[in-house]
């Protein structure tokens, strides 16, 4: 099969619910998986904690992924394993140079293209640690699969950097196997984790969370030896004296993740310095037709059961631009971001193509304990709503009716603080 | 008064319980039942892997179905980590029924056979 209508790449949570809500009869569609199974990062999450918004229950990764791969077992979707989209062209259709074992280098010809490639993680070299190059410094993620889907423990005296629910995760799964965890620094005054990782993956084994401290120091010639941590001042330097050294074989990262997007660089493609991915429109499409993006591809989520949201509405964009596709010519109007706003997804929204709600997705800067969302348009709000609590490491959303738009002239999402 | 951070769910609710055992804080009755269970007998849910003789998965995930007491976990663990399975499972199988004594069983939560499914 070398030529489809649609194909969706990668087969985690965004990459399943893409393809479950893209089935039609009329469509040819193709899911590629670099794996050996679907279910993506899923996979090794083995805790539990998913599908709540999803499901109403608390499902472990490989359970939640279960659910859809069941659903999508029933439709007529293609799946290619273990295999790799090494490129991607567009000329009159997307060609995707793909490899796998069993059929080797081949190309592939599709009308659209869901990218669902989810995202990498930061690693040392992005965090700037000085000291020697030894062996045992490793992103949290990357530990996280050797641990949890080939049975290998990294290590037995471990220290980790950064505090997000990947790192807590973590520590009490590598204690609960045996390995002592020393401690988790975390550069910020407080956790990005949810508070619960706070309390059943630290607290109940007693391991330390530093706040405001970072590591400074690794050492170690073949293998890590030893680490050393300081405490931070306001401005992010470490403050001299005092510094505190710990013993340990193993450096876990878990300082934020990168949306992955390599395999655009080929294409003329315009990207976001914030989010660091593409710019899409309301329908989840780059300004290459035909081209769209979701998950953690298009930016970082907190939960999955939002991936698997933003993957459903990609699906079924794609299904509408294939089968019933708007011959009118775009007009594209930049999202304006307020104060403490620091991204929204869509970028941009196609005005003369308003017939659906229209959800943004979007970040903010600073932790209020009560704010009004706002949408304005020509100096007017035509949306808005008061919401409880915000904080930067909760990602909140905000959906505007066709309705409410007046004209189509930019709007602009601002968050007001109320103190 | 106790201060507890509620683990049922995502959402973390700040619990307070008093000397007379009142409990406030919680937004929905698991939260009560959080409480009372910690401060009477911790539970935990458990999750971890175990070995198997397949090569496509080489560790299956497997979760207990209930919470189990918090003084077990490393007693389970070492119980577990004896184990290999030999048999193909489907998600929700039971792996080990009865884990410890305490009642509660160990569960699959993924099948074995990842290229059929």
């Amino acid at each position: 099969m070398n030529n489809v209508d649609l194909a969706i790449i990668g087969g985690g949570a965004a990459g399943l619910a893409a393809a479950l809500s893209a089935v039609d009869d009329a469509l040819r569609i193709v899911l590629i998986e670099k794996d050996r199974q679907l279910g993506g990062i899923l996979n090794q999450c083995i805790h539990h904690g998913f599908g709540l918004h999803q499901f109403k229950e608390e499902l472990t990764g490989p359970e939640y992924a279960d659910r859809f791969i069941q659903s999508l077992s029933k439709q007529g979707v293609s799946i290619m394993f273990e295999t790799t989209v090494l490129d991607i062209q567009k000329k009159e259709d997307f060609e995707l140079m793909i490899s796998s074992p069993k059929h080797g280098y081949e190309h592939l010809h599709a009308r659209a293209v869901i990218l669902a490639s989810g995202c990498y993680e930061r690693t040392r070299g992005a965090a700037i640690i000085p000291g020697t190059r030894p062996k045992g410094i490793m992103p949290a993620g990357s530990a996280q699969r050797y641990l949890n889907m080939e049975g290998y423990l990294v290590g037995k005296r471990i220290f980790i950097l950064g505090s997000g629910d990947i790192g807590l995760i973590m520590a009490r799964r590598m204690t609960l196997e045996g390995a002592q965890v020393l401690g988790v620094a975390e550069i910020m005054p407080y956790s990005n984790g949810l508070t619960r990782n706070i309390v059943q993956c630290l607290h109940d084994f007693d391991i330390p969370l530093y706040l405001s401290h970072t590591v400074t120091h690794v050492k170690g010639k073949e293998v890590l030896e030893q680490i050393t941590i300081q405490e931070v001042d306001q401005s992010m330097n470490p403050i001299a004296g005092t510094e505190k050294v710990f013993d340990v074989d193993t450096l876990l990262l878990s300082i934020g993740l990168i949306p992955d997007v390599a395999l655009f660089d080929g294409l003329p493609m315009k990207k976001s310095p914030t989010t660091r991915s593409a710019y899409v429109d309301q329908h989840l499409m780059t300004n290459i037709d035909g081209l769209f993006v979701c998950g953690n591809a298009l930016h970082v989520h907190d939960l999955v059961d939002w991936v698997s949201d933003e993957g459903k509405k990609a699906g079924q964009w794609a299904k509408r631009y294939l089968l019933s596709p708007s011959h009118a010519v775009k007009d594209l109007k930049p999202i304006l971001l307020g104060h403490y706003v620091r991204y929204v997804v869509p970028h941009h929204i196609d005005m003369n193509d308003c017939t659906e709600p229209i959800t943004l997705s979007f970040r903010i800067t600073k932790k209020m304990t009560a704010a009004y969302i706002k949408v304005i348009q020509d100096d007017q709000v035509i949306a808005q709503r008061k919401s409880a609590y915000l904080a930067p490491a909760e990602m909140e959303s905000m959906i505007i009716q066709p309705h409410q738009l007046i004209s189509k002239n930019p709007i602009q999402l601002i968050v007001e603080d109320i103190v | 008064m106790k201060e507890l951070t509620c683990i049922v769910c995502p959402v973390g609710c700040h619990l307070s319980v008093d000397e007379n055992q009142k409990i406030t804080g919680n937004k929905c009755p698991r939260g009560y039942q959080y409480a009372i269970s910690e401060l009477t007998h911790p539970k935990r849910m458990l999750t971890t892997t175990v070995r198997t003789i397949f090569n496509d998965v080489p560790r299956l995930s497997v979760k207990s179905k209930e919470p189990v007491p918090k003084e077990y976990l490393f007693d389970i663990m070492s119980e577990l980590n004896q184990l290999i399975v030999t048999k193909h499972v489907k998600i929700g199988d039971i792996i080990v029924s009865n884990i410890h004594q305490t009642g509660v069983d160990m569960v699959a939560t993924k099948s074995t056979d990842v290229n059929h499914q």
